[in-house]
């Protein structure tokens, strides 16, 4: 059977209901809580620091860390507490899809640590990860060029789908589920982040990746929108 | 956190005129916040909030084999770990003397009190039973982690519900949930830290008199309606106490015991309510 209703009811190229806040870790330099429906990702900045040890520094420039991980009762099935091959690699392509954004290089031999917690996972988390960092970061006053928007866009069967949820990842059906997580630079549109995993054919792939830019657009306002409120308060 | 000396020492003047930063009188808690069921995949969770201090607990169940010593009780294990998301002190890897000492004391209050009634959860004794996981997680430090934990801990627990078993599979069937609340009795245990700065104690310090603290006494405490009872203690840090100021901090516990325990337990029952 062909895929024409999403599971939740919404239209192939809706977004879930978003939310983002800053400021909900009032010890960091800055953060951010950012939500996709029931995913739910908070974000700690703390820096530009000093870096140790002495020999990861860099002399020339800044250096952004990130750091992912989920909590064990964010899943359905206890994840163990600890990093794992997944979440390293998460937090390294995080780090990928940030860095073009910022303008770290005047702080020699100092850190700008990103920590990323997954409170409440239903797919999507990386991209939520990645909005709720983006905004940490701009709330800790680090200079960026530009924001980040990111958003998982799916080929469920032969459909090109937005914001995908667990039910859709898992959907085996026709063609089954290819999951494309993207994020773009907000103003420039330019890709920062993607990843692929199933089977799409070029031509689906262009598509999708148009679909994750609209979606983006609609990230980025709501993320200029809680940036805005604070300077007004 | 170290702090410079001239802070410890208004620190403890302050103390001495019965005065604090804040202006709480030396026995007081920060302003409490008790949310549960933030997290929708977890079998019961918890936010606890004492000022801006902030922590999340989760329960997550599994089904293991008993020990041998209790073959007809489930087990229970808590974890907890100082995210570097909730301060700039805490490092990632294995969980560090300070977090297990913490996991560890909420772990026996609520093991000792009967809070769970472990017989309740054998699925076939000698072979399958229920393990309760015990996640805690801070997101904001600014003091009082411990009893943040303990707190945040008890309220996950009376908030969950028993997932539901695949009795053909042997399996948990996860994502699925019962009605079922666990097997919790009322002897539900409060944890009161009480700090030692120069002559004074008080409890719920701040981040800066946390790192002035020079002893401190946590004391877990429950009720099976009649009378109070202590189960879990642990004296920590340098300075030593005299029998009498011992004496001191066990009646004060008490009494705080006595005087807040049904407000809490009353916040917690009122925020499940409004959650169904």
């Amino acid at each position: 059977m062909a895929y024409t209703k999403r599971p939740d009811g919404r239209k192939f190229d809706e977004l879930r209901e978003m939310k983002a806040k800053v400021g909900v870790v009032p010890r960091a330099d800055g953060s951010a809580l950012f939500a996709f429906g029931d995913t739910i990702a908070i974000a700690a900045v703390y820096g530009p620091k000093p870096l140790h040890p002495q020999h990861l520094q860099n002399p020339e420039k800044g250096v952004l860390r990130v750091n992912y991980d989920m909590l064990s009762f964010s899943v359905t099935e206890r994840k163990k507490p600890g990093p794992s091959r997944r979440s390293q690699e998460i937090s390294k392509v995080t780090e990928w899809a940030l860095a073009p954004a910022l303008q770290i290089d005047n702080f020699q031999n100092t850190v700008v640590d990103v920590h990323i917690t997954i409170l409440q996972a239903n797919a999507s988390t990386r991209c939520a990860g990645i909005n709720a960092a983006s905004l940490a970061l701009a709330h800790a006053g680090i200079p960026m060029t530009d924001l980040v928007s990111a958003v998982s866009i799916g080929k469920i069967d032969d459909k090109i789908v937005t914001d995908l949820i667990k039910e859709e990842e898992d959907y085996e059906d026709g063609e089954g589920a290819t999951d494309i997580p993207l994020a773009f630079l907000s103003k420039s549109g330019q890709l920062t982040l993607l990843q692929l995993d199933g089977k799409t054919s070029t031509k689906k792939l262009k598509e999708a990746i148009e679909a994750g830019r609209a979606a983006c657009k609609e990230i980025y306002e709501l993320q200029k929108k809680v940036l805005k409120e604070i300077q007004e308060k | 956190m170290e702090i410079a000396n001239l802070t410890k020492k208004r620190i403890k003047d302050y103390l001495e005129a019965g005065k604090r930063f804040d202006g709480r009188d030396l026995l007081d808690h920060r302003e409490l916040e008790i949310e549960t069921g933030i997290s929708i995949n977890a079998e019961g969770s918890a936010r606890v909030r004492l000022g801006k201090t902030e922590v999340v607990a989760g329960v997550k169940m599994d089904v293991s084999e008993p020990y041998t010593d209790h073959e007809g009780e489930g087990t229970m294990i808590t974890t907890l770990e100082l995210l570097p998301l909730s301060s700039e002190e805490f490092d990632y890897g294995p969980p560090k003397i300070d977090a297990i000492e913490i996991a560890r004391i909420v772990d026996r209050g609520i093991r000792e009190s009967g809070m769970i009634d472990f017989e309740k959860l054998c699925i076939k004794e000698g072979e399958k039973v229920w393990t309760i996981f015990i996640d805690v997680y801070t997101m904001n430090d600014d003091g009082n982690l411990l009893d943040a934990s303990a707190l945040a801990a008890i309220a996950a627990l009376m908030t969950a519900r028993m997932p539901k078993y695949d009795e053909e599979k042997e399996k948990v069937a996860f994502g699925e949930f019962t009605k079922d609340p666990l097997p919790i009795t009322k002897n539900i245990p409060l944890t009161f830290t009480f700090h030692k700065i120069g002559k004074s104690i008080i409890l719920d310090p701040g981040r800066e008199e946390e790192a002035a603290s020079e002893a401190r006494v946590s004391i877990a405490m429950s009720s099976d309606g009649k009378e109070a009872k202590i189960n879990a203690m642990q004296k920590g840090n340098e300075a030593s106490l005299t029998q009498e100021e011992m004496f001191n901090i066990i009646d004060l516990a008490e009494k705080k015991y006595k005087d807040s325990s049904k407000e809490i337990f009353d916040r917690i029952e009122k925020n499940l309510k409004g959650k169904k």
